[in-house]
């Protein structure tokens, strides 16, 4: 062992919470190294060119929640971080007609309207409450979960904290928010709106990442979850970073790099070493040792506490948990590089490639989706969120050329039979004849097509289950319960482990918090 | 292939342009600074010269012809569609006879402005209702139980508010009956070029005027026969920025520049109730049955308003002083501005200007002052910031009230 393995802090995963994390410790001067398993950083935040010449921004595809201040921190843009906008949402119908939300409020209300004048005004409160909900919410996000039962200081002044702001809400807020965690998403947009195209696309960002349909109840949250990004109005809420979802990750990592983070990749850990009881470092899968001062996981859960650690430094009780931990993976990825744009029948109209595509004529299609996925089938005709990244950022294919970003839902983790070839095989045709449906020319578009089951971001990614967010954003999955009642305040029962990933509080989405609030707590434990 | 990077292979992206009035083929052809404004999904003529001031003055001295066609309308009709108004609005609308025009604002149940706009009682089942923002989702709200029918006509009715103390004569030129009769807020059916249009006497300018309602069919008949009649009288196209200037001299407010619709509001500090803004008149407690934001008002009206909208004028020779002071001769910009300027008492804000403006006919500077109690008592002085070579000031200002001017003729 020599003084070059010996860190103050350890971070298991170069993904981006894990690098967030790195570079806030790094700027408390401390010695950190980040270990990485693949390749290339960035876990599921990375773009990587499958084919040549195309770059496929892989897993995560779109940022909306990105803490404003870890940019502003870490100095992202400085390292190369830019954020395009994605100012639209097209919806093709099943009738040959389509629904669009352009960025300009007016021509939005007036696209509306063609299909429902009550839609078009109901669709502008239902902003306003959503959005006010968001507001009410989102300061939550920056708060540490305290435990409610415990009596330690820190938690009961975390707890006064949430106290003191649910205080402030009003009781039309409380009521609203009240509402919003209990509702399914169905129920909620069948209260506003009769536009079956406006309802299943609104539906949709409802059940994005969980193991549920439009009308399981807790999905209306999920809901409200995406829209925290889009509360920051002028701040420009949905967006498509440069590079794709890898640019986010080399921005974060430069950053860390330039505050003196060492990060090494192709090191996969193997386990955590314990001595007295507390963390001291890691062996790596290849046998090397590296001791620290702590160690924090951005793995999911399962590996965080399942894999790395034997589970007899946890009590029964917590393993349980962690054991019970949903992690359902239901979405898959298909990246298509395309010789030319495919041609919607609905609207010929360049600016809607700029913006996302959206499958979800109605709440029922996609609701169909889910049955079959209930029963372990890769949906027949999926819920499909695209964008074509190349239309964003024209460095992202040659010159003439696009990619299409394929997020496609439902394709269960646990399907009949397990994943094979073929079955990646039909999931790749199943998004491709329900893009045919809108788009008859698309075949004639495709070079070449990377498919992604759930599984694969399990092989590729290290997530176990292949869920995106870690863990379903489900209401008995987040705040002071995620990932398990009593330690969500990013400690762990062993001493000197800490856990800052999306399975973590507040959540999935490349928002970098778990890893900022991670680190700020490990800081606070002082090492 | 098909790339729309390389844009020339799109004719057109014309599902993302705001609509046009029905006017359009007129007023762009006007419209010489191509100065356009957004107005509820519409292109309107900010304005049609590269200096406001013809444009202005053509409000106050001549005829001047303004596109409102984007202003949102409703049709209700029906049995209860008086009931519904009654309900909705604050004015007594069962009160209101056929061919009246009432201005009004509606609440909702603290007694706060959603928005404002007129009633028409075109019939005695049938009104017309005019909107700043889209609330046909309220109106259907308030209706349930109700045989009314409610119709949004926005997209189908063009308007043209024709103001100035010579439209009267000029209207008498073109329509088949004369207008000499028509009274303030009244309306009257009648016909230019045999196409049938509603005039009602109504405006935005506080002056003598009318608004022309017809069919969009009709529009560029009805916009030429007015501009042939009108060419000896000095008619003249004008944008909606003269406009801001006239209202503002009128004491007229408008949605989101001078209040926040509840509807909009973040923050309960942000909403506003019909006193607040000025409108005891209009809030008719007296009226029978419910109406919504009835017991709001009333317990307001008992205990009195927190805040009121008045005048401001700014002490000129104050003003003055400042400015001289750095070396310069005061400096105002010529248009209405819609930002927001603290007022202080002291050292202490006591409210903000939302709109401010030159008038160029009373040579005032003038602003629509929102205050806090006592502060908003007449004859109060009060200063208004002001930036003077870069650095903020504050000018002495009066309060007075509303509106600052109303020529004898407005409602003669």
């Amino acid at each position: 062992m020599t003084s070059s393995n010996t860190y103050d802090a350890i971070i298991i995963g170069g993904g981006h919470n894990g690098l967030v994390a790195a570079a806030y410790l790094a700027c408390a001067d401390k010695k950190v190294v980040v270990l990485e398993r693949r390749h290339i950083v960035g876990g599921a935040a990375v773009t990587e060119e499958i084919f040549p010449g195309y770059k496929f921004t892989e897993f995560s595809y779109v940022v909306s929640l990105l803490r404003p201040e870890i940019i502003r921190d870490l100095e992202l843009p400085k390292h190369g971080l830019k954020i395009l906008p994605l100012p639209s949402t097209f919806t093709p119908m099943e009738n040959g007609d389509y629904l669009a939300a352009w960025d300009d409020h007016d021509l939005t209300r007036r696209e509306i309207y063609r299909h429902s004048p009550k839609d078009a005004e109901a669709y502008d409160e239902y902003a306003r409450v959503m959005a006010r909900a968001a507001k009410a919410i989102k300061p939550i996000i920056n708060l540490i979960p305290p435990d409610p039962s415990s009596l330690h200081p820190r938690d009961l002044f975390n707890l006064l904290k949430v106290g003191q702001y649910a205080a402030s809400l009003s009781e039309k807020e409380l009521y609203t928010i009240a509402k919003l965690a209990t509702q399914s998403s169905a129920d909620l947009l069948e209260e506003w709106f009769e536009t079956d195209a406006l309802k299943g696309t609104k539906a949709a960002s409802g059940i994005i990442g969980t193991f549920l349909g439009p009308r399981s109840p807790g999905t209306a949250y999920v809901l409200l979850h995406h829209y925290m990004g889009e509360i920051d109005g002028a701040f420009r809420a949905w967006g498509f970073a440069k590079g794709g979802s890898g640019g986010v990750s080399g921005a974060i990592a430069n950053a860390a790099r330039s505050l003196g983070v060492e990060i090494r990749v192709n090191s996969s850990v193997k386990q955590v070493k314990v001595k007295g009881g507390r963390a001291v470092g890691v062996v790596l899968e290849n046998g090397d040792e590296l001791d620290s001062k702590v160690v924090m996981s951005a793995a999911d859960p399962k590996r965080t506490f399942l894999q790395f650690v034997e589970p007899k430094y946890f009590p029964d009780e917590f393993v349980t948990s962690i054991q019970n931990f949903r992690v359902r993976g239901s979405s898959g990825k298909v990246n298509i590089a395309l010789s030319e744009l495919p041609r919607f029948t609905a609207l010929d109209e360049p600016a809607l490639y700029r913006g996302a595509v959206s499958i979800s004529p109605s709440i029922d299609y996609i609701e169909r989706a889910y049955d079959d996925a209930k029963y372990g089938q890769i949906s027949k005709r999926p819920y499909l969120d695209m964008i074509f990244p190349s239309m964003i950022d024209p460095d992202m294919a040659p010159p003439g050329q696009h990619v299409l970003s394929c997020f496609v839902q439902y394709a269960p983790y646990d399907i009949e039979g397990g994943w094979d070839d073929a079955k990646r095989n039909q999931l790749g045709e199943a998004v491709i004849s329900t893009i045919e449906q809108y788009a008859p020319n698309i075949r004639e578009c495709i070079v070449g097509m990377q498919v992604i089951s759930p599984k694969d971001i399990e092989a590729i990614a290290g997530i176990t289950g292949g869920n995106i967010f870690h863990g379903e954003l489900l209401l008995h999955q987040i705040f002071f319960l995620r990932p398990v009642p009593q330690w969500a305040d990013f400690r762990t029962p062993l001493k000197g482990y800490y856990f800052g990933a999306s399975g973590a509080h507040p959540g999935g989405g490349v928002m970098g918090a778990a890893g900022m609030l991670a680190a700020k707590e490990m800081l606070k434990d002082g090492f | 292939m098909y790339n729309p990077r390389q844009s020339r292979k799109f004719p057109t992206m014309l599902n993302l342009n705001l609509k046009t009035t029905p006017f359009h083929e007129r007023t762009s052809a006007l419209c010489q600074p191509q100065n356009w404004r957004k107005w509820a999904g519409y292109f309107v003529v900010g304005s049609y010269e590269h200096v406001l001031d013809r444009e202005y003055w053509a409000i106050r001295n001549s005829a001047a012809l303004i596109d409102v066609s984007p202003l949102i309308k409703y049709i209700i009709k029906g049995k209860d569609a008086a009931a519904l108004l009654h309900r909705v609005t604050t004015r007594d609308i069962y009160k209101m006879k056929v061919g009246q025009v009432a201005y009004t604002g509606w609440c909702d149940d603290e007694g706060k402005m959603i928005d404002d706009g007129t009633v028409s009682r075109l019939e005695e089942q049938t009104f017309r209702l005019t909107a700043a923002e889209p609330n046909l989702r309220w109106l259907t709200m308030n209706a349930i139980g109700m045989e009314v029918e409610i119709t949004e006509v926005t997209d189908e009715v063009a308007a043209l508010s024709f103001q100035g103390p010579n439209t009267r004569k000029v209207l008498n030129l073109v329509c088949e009956k004369p207008v000499d009769e028509l009274k303030y807020f009244r309306l009257m059916e009648n016909k230019i070029k045999g196409a049938n249009v509603t005039i009602s006497r109504t405006g935005y300018t506080g002056d003598l005027g009318y608004e022309i309602w017809m069919d969009n069919k009709d529009a560029l008949t009805i916009w030429d026969a007015l501009m042939e009649a009108g060419a000896d009288y000095g008619i003249t196209p004008v944008g909606i920025l003269a406009m801001d200037m006239a209202r503002v001299e009128a004491g007229l407010f408008m949605l989101d520049v001078d209040y926040t619709s509840t509807t909009h509001a973040w923050i309960e500090s942000q909403k506003s109730s019909p006193f607040e803004l000025g409108l005891d008149w209009t809030v008719a407690l007296d009226k029978q049955g419910y109406f919504v934001g009835r017991r709001a008002l009333e317990k307001e009206k008992r205990e009195g308003s927190v805040w009121k909208l008045m005048g401001l004028e700014v002490n000129w020779d104050g003003m003055e002083r400042i400015y001289k002071s750095v070396g310069l001769p005061p400096q105002i910009p010529g248009m209405a501005v819609r930002g927001s300027l603290p007022i202080m008492v002291g050292n202490v804000q006591v409210g903000y200007a939302s709109t401010s403006s030159w008038s160029p006919l009373l040579k005032k500077y003038i602003a629509l002052a929102h205050l806090q109690r006592p502060y908003y008592e007449i004859g109060t002085d009060v200063r208004m910031e002001i930036t003077v070579e870069h650095h903020r000031q504050h000018a002495p200002a009066k309060v007075v009230k509303l509106p600052f001017y109303e020529p004898e003729w407005k409602k003669k």
